[in-house]
């Protein structure tokens, strides 16, 4: 490890948040293709210890987020913009040799299904060990019993005897610790899990979901969780950034995302999601079409021709600029003309009810 | 059965061959056929088979004289076969005929022979897929076994081992190349069957009690049969290969009424010092034809192929 | 591992029974039966007849199999109707030549068409790319013996830079051990001798080479291609792991899983299939042994040599099936 991917005396400290995103955007542009942009002006930062979620229906752009940040994006037929900081060191734009070098090191991983995100041909062994050669100059030996210690850590049984054994013998969940094992070999200071449990059974996704809960804690990582499911978001998350079509729409704590969603979007995937405290009696109110159906922001907002609460002025271009993020009370963000109002008294104000 | 739950069936199944998203609902031969029509290669492919097929279809106006006639036999010696010249715009061959009307001529033969040996081949390994797939059990094994013997000989032995029983004229040889296919379309249809038969649109059709001749007639078969179409189109360039190498071995058609490239190309190894392009002007033809039919196939591949559907 | 090989070893006998029963059933339907294909066209009938009797043919048919699957077993096919001399000792003296030239142009497919299909998919798009597509799509669509020839014209004929037809030049006195011309060359150390034996395999061998190599260079193209894709290899990038390692242990390794079949099946493929480019120089192993047969209409030949070449060609992908099991853990346990 070098000097310059040494934190700042007072990043640790948490005055300089471990990730600083800024203005990132992605644009897929193929040729004889429309470009087509993924990622448009997202901000966010997370501080140590921090979970933030990223949050949004399938093709929202979470992911593609995740991917810029960690520079896993293919160079060809991609451009990537703004400025995305790993504790102060500038990344985007940055040569190869420096992000394979805080890769895996400083930042790590974890992807959505595991059994296709291990290689098939090596054994668990070398794939866990590979990083701990690679990052922390470990010889041969010294890096398999560490190896070891980290597959009993991430609760692994038997360590010794999985390290020889390849992907297809574990189970599921087995195989999803074993890559969490791998992204936590070298401590990285921050940690993205898109999806992680998605691929798994219920009760699996339980036990991950407070194995990555305890390893935050523990070590004080910044986690960032990629989710559509909002169950996971109210287990783990500290901050929410709800998605769609590229943008943050609605930022939040998650006590106040949950109690009173603004956006409509976050109201409408809040009451799509059964509840036991609703009454047996009330229906569930899925959203209107689907993500396909979004128009470009720069026609308005991208939610309205789903949105029970657009107006006119939702679906034409004011002023030259598409709707902005706004300050929306404090630690909150908005992203919309036409919010879910509440009445003035807080209490009894629930999700279920001002959704619809 | 119902009408009702007929229909319901029918749609099941047509949904399983369809593409699920982005398309809207188009069927599956429509979006290929939309995808193959993008493709540059594919249209490389289909124009220069169909230019071939045209030129075989019409060689007796396209030809410019009579491909026996051994006009220039006068000028044929020992160490000289008379080049291009006025009338004769690829010159003769070793016999005095002229070489361009005899390449459009053998267009037909060589053309006959890959089709009718691959529609051959294509049709009796289907029928043995077919026979293998649908029943399963113990006829599938014993079957499946004979195919497997015939796939544990090298296709040119077993086409000479053929053409040797069946003697040499022009059905032999389309019957020996059929057969060295006959395997492989069996195997391929079986296996595409059997993977069709777990899907869930026939868990489905047979929950909702549908027979099961229906179901593999009606709804495996003809969700199966698009790898058996690609590997037609590949095949059709291998029939063609494996002819001029038949006749090369001296296994081909005797007859000498018949121009084809392969005897052609056969014969003129002999003259090959003496004046290449003898050679050459054939063996073009098979290389042009073999690749137009190897373009359309892998393009037809790529357009069926789920994997590449997006 | 040992029980997948056993196993598999079981699956051949019904293969190996099967093929018998239609090589038999193949000799039986020739026109003339096996009497006339032993002796020859111009046999007497009184020679038929003493052949007939001497080998068992009035015999019924089932017992006539049998005895031909006994001899089978002990490796006798008769004689040549045309050398008059064993089936199986022509077979082991033409074998190591063939042998020899299947390395040499699966050494030249596999040395060109590896590192050739690999630099096209890292160059996906480049001109490279398309003329290494190009060009493999063409080498699978060039009749062999044409090419053959034309490799011949050039270089041994028109050009003299390398000898054109046979296994070695007459005029040198090579000592043969094995019959393989180049080890018997190393073995005596006859260095020259070895060195011309190479020699001749380089025509005939890049002649050989050219359908296995197209389709090397292609399927190592579209699996580098598909494996660059694999959300493990993304995984590997996500560690941080130098560029270099990624490549070799998690792309190279398993893209070329499906091209170890490939090679394992084109081997086969060549060793059985010569017929074509041995014909054209002349080369002297079982390829042209055959297509003198075809032209002698000597079937003791043909259907000794046949047998035998399809039983090498299943062995080979035995072969092939257990290596694959090596290279690839998740067969191994099945």
């Amino acid at each position: 490890m070098s000097i310059e991917a040494m934190p700042p005396e007072d990043a640790v400290r948490g005055d300089v948040p471990v990730l600083e995103v800024e203005e990132l955007s992605v644009t897929f542009a193929r040729r004889g293709e429309q470009p087509t942009r993924a990622v448009d002006g997202v901000s966010f930062s997370v501080a140590a210890g921090e979970t933030v979620g990223l949050v949004g229906e399938s093709g929202c752009g979470k992911s593609v987020t995740s991917l810029a940040v960690m520079g896993l994006l293919p160079r060809r037929g991609v451009q990537v913009g703004g400025s995305v900081r790993l504790g102060g060191t500038e990344l985007i734009g940055a040569p190869d040799r420096t992000l394979r070098r805080l890769r895996g090191s400083e930042m790590a991983m974890v992807f959505q299904d595991p059994l296709s995100s291990l290689n098939p041909t090596v054994s668990i062994g070398t794939q866990v060990t590979e990083v701990l050669v690679e990052h922390r100059d470990m010889g041969k030996k010294e890096a398999v019993a560490e190896a070891a210690a980290l597959l009993d850590r991430v609760g692994i049984p038997d360590p010794t005897r999985r390290l020889k054994e390849y992907p297809h013998q574990l189970s599921g969940g087995m195989r999803q610790r074993a890559l969490i094992a791998m992204a936590l070999a070298c401590s990285p200071r921050l940690l993205i899990a898109d999806e992680p449990t998605t691929a798994l059974d219920v009760t699996i996704q339980a036990q991950i979901l407070e194995l990555l809960r305890e390893l935050v804690v523990d070590s004080g990582t910044a986690l960032v969780m990629i989710t559509h499911d909002l169950g996971v978001v109210a287990g783990l998350c500290d901050r929410v950034h709800v998605m769609y079509a590229g943008k943050i729409i609605e930022t939040a704590d998650r006590h106040d995302l949950f109690a009173r969603p603004r956006q409509p979007y976050t109201g409408g995937l809040l009451a799509s999601v059964p509840r036991l405290d609703a009454g047996r009696g009330v229906p569930l109110t899925p959203i209107r079409g689907s993500a396909r159906d979004a128009i470009p922001w720069a026609e308005g907002c991208a939610f309205a021709p789903r949105c029970d609460n657009a107006q006119d002025d939702c679906l034409t271009e004011v002023a030259g600029s598409t709707v902005p993020l706004e300050y929306d009370g404090p630690g909150r963000e908005l992203r919309c003309r036409h919010p879910l109002t509440y009445p003035a008294a807080p209490a009894g104000a629930t999700a279920s009810g001002a959704g619809r | 059965m119902g009408d009702v739950r007929r229909q319901r069936i029918d749609e099941l199944a047509a949904r399983a061959g369809r593409v699920p998203e982005g398309e809207g609902g188009v069927s599956l031969v429509r979006s290929a056929f939309r995808r193959l029509r993008r493709n540059p290669v594919a249209i490389l492919g289909a124009v220069i088979v169909v230019v071939f097929l045209v030129v075989a279809a019409f060689a007796p106006w396209l030809a410019p004289r009579d491909p026996l006639a051994q006009t220039l036999l006068s000028e044929v010696r020992p160490g000289a076969i008379p080049g291009p010249q006025e009338g004769f715009p690829l010159g003769a061959d070793q016999l005095g005929r002229d070489l361009l009307s005899r390449l459009v001529y053998g267009s037909r033969q060589s053309l006959l022979i890959g089709v009718v040996s691959t529609v051959l081949g294509a049709v009796v390994g289907m029928a043995v897929g077919v026979l293998a797939g649908a029943f399963g059990g113990w006829v599938d094994t014993v079957v499946m076994r004979f195919v497997d013997i015939l796939l544990s000989i090298p296709s040119l032995l077993m086409a000479i081992s053929i053409s040797v029983l069946l003697g040499q004229n022009q059905y032999a040889l389309m019957i020996a190349i059929a057969v060295t296919q006959v395997p492989v379309f069996a195997r391929l249809l079986r296996g595409s069957m059997l993977a069709q038969r777990g899907s869930d649109y026939v868990l489905a059709a047979r929950a909702l009690g549908v027979r099961h001749g229906r179901i593999v007639f009606g709804h495996v078969l003809p969700n199966s049969l698009s790898p058996v179409i690609v590997q037609a189109t590949l095949s059709l360039a291998t029939a063609i290969i494996e002819a001029a190498a038949l006749s090369f071995l001296g296994l081909g058609d005797p007859d000498i009424a018949r121009p084809e490239w392969g005897a052609m190309l056969a014969t003129a190894q002999a003259f090959l010092s003496v004046r290449p392009a003898l050679a050459v002007w054939p063996a073009l033809c098979i290389i042009v034809v073999a690749l137009g039919f190897t373009l359309l196939g892998e393009s037809l591949r790529e357009a069926l192929d789920p994997k590449f559907r997006r | 591992m040992l029980r997948f090989i056993v196993r598999r070893l079981l699956q051949l006998v019904p293969i190996l029974l099967g093929l018998s029963v239609l090589l038999f059933a193949w000799l039986r339907a020739l026109p003339g039966g096996p009497a006339q294909a032993a002796l020859g066209e111009r046999a007497t009938p009184e020679a038929i007849a003493r052949y007939n009797e001497l080998f068992g043919l009035d015999q019924p048919i089932w017992v006539q199999y049998l005895r031909f699957l006994g001899r089978a077993v002990q490796l006798d096919f008769g004689t040549s109707a045309r050398t008059g001399r064993a089936v199986t000792t022509e077979f082991l003296e033409r074998m190591p030549g063939t042998v020899e030239l299947t390395v040499f142009a699966m050494v030249f497919a596999v040395g060109v068409g590896i590192p050739l299909g690999y630099l096209a998919a890292r160059k996906h798009g480049s001109w490279l790319d398309s003329t290494a597509v190009v060009g493999s799509l063409l080498g699978v669509a060039i009749p062999v013996f044409f090419l053959a020839y034309l490799l011949r014209l050039l270089f041994a004929v028109e050009l003299g830079w390398l000898p054109g037809s046979g296994r070695q030049e007459v005029r040198i006195d090579a000592t043969h051990i094995t019959n393989f011309y180049v080890l018997d060359g190393l073995l005596t150390r006859e260095w020259d001798a070895a060195w011309d034996a190479f020699l001749h395999l380089v025509l005939p061998g890049i002649a050989l080479g050219t359908i296995p190599l197209a389709i090397i260079v292609r399927i190592t193209r579209a699996s580098v291609l598909d494996v660059v894709n694999e959300d493990y290899v993304r995984t590997a990038n996500a560690k941080g792991l130098a560029a270099d390692t990624v490549r070799r242990r998690h792309v190279v390794r398993n893209a070329l899983l499906p091209v170890s079949t490939t090679i394992g099946l084109q081997t086969g493929l060549l060793l059985s299939g010569a017929v074509l480019t041995e014909t054209v120089f002349a080369f002297g192993g079982v390829g042209s042994a055959i297509y003198d047969a075809i032209f002698a209409r000597d079937f003791a030949i043909l259907q000794g040599f046949i047998l035998m070449l399809a039983v090498v060609y299943v062995l080979v992908n035995l072969l092939v099936d257990i290596s694959y099991g090596l290279l690839d853990p998740r067969v191994r346990v099945r």
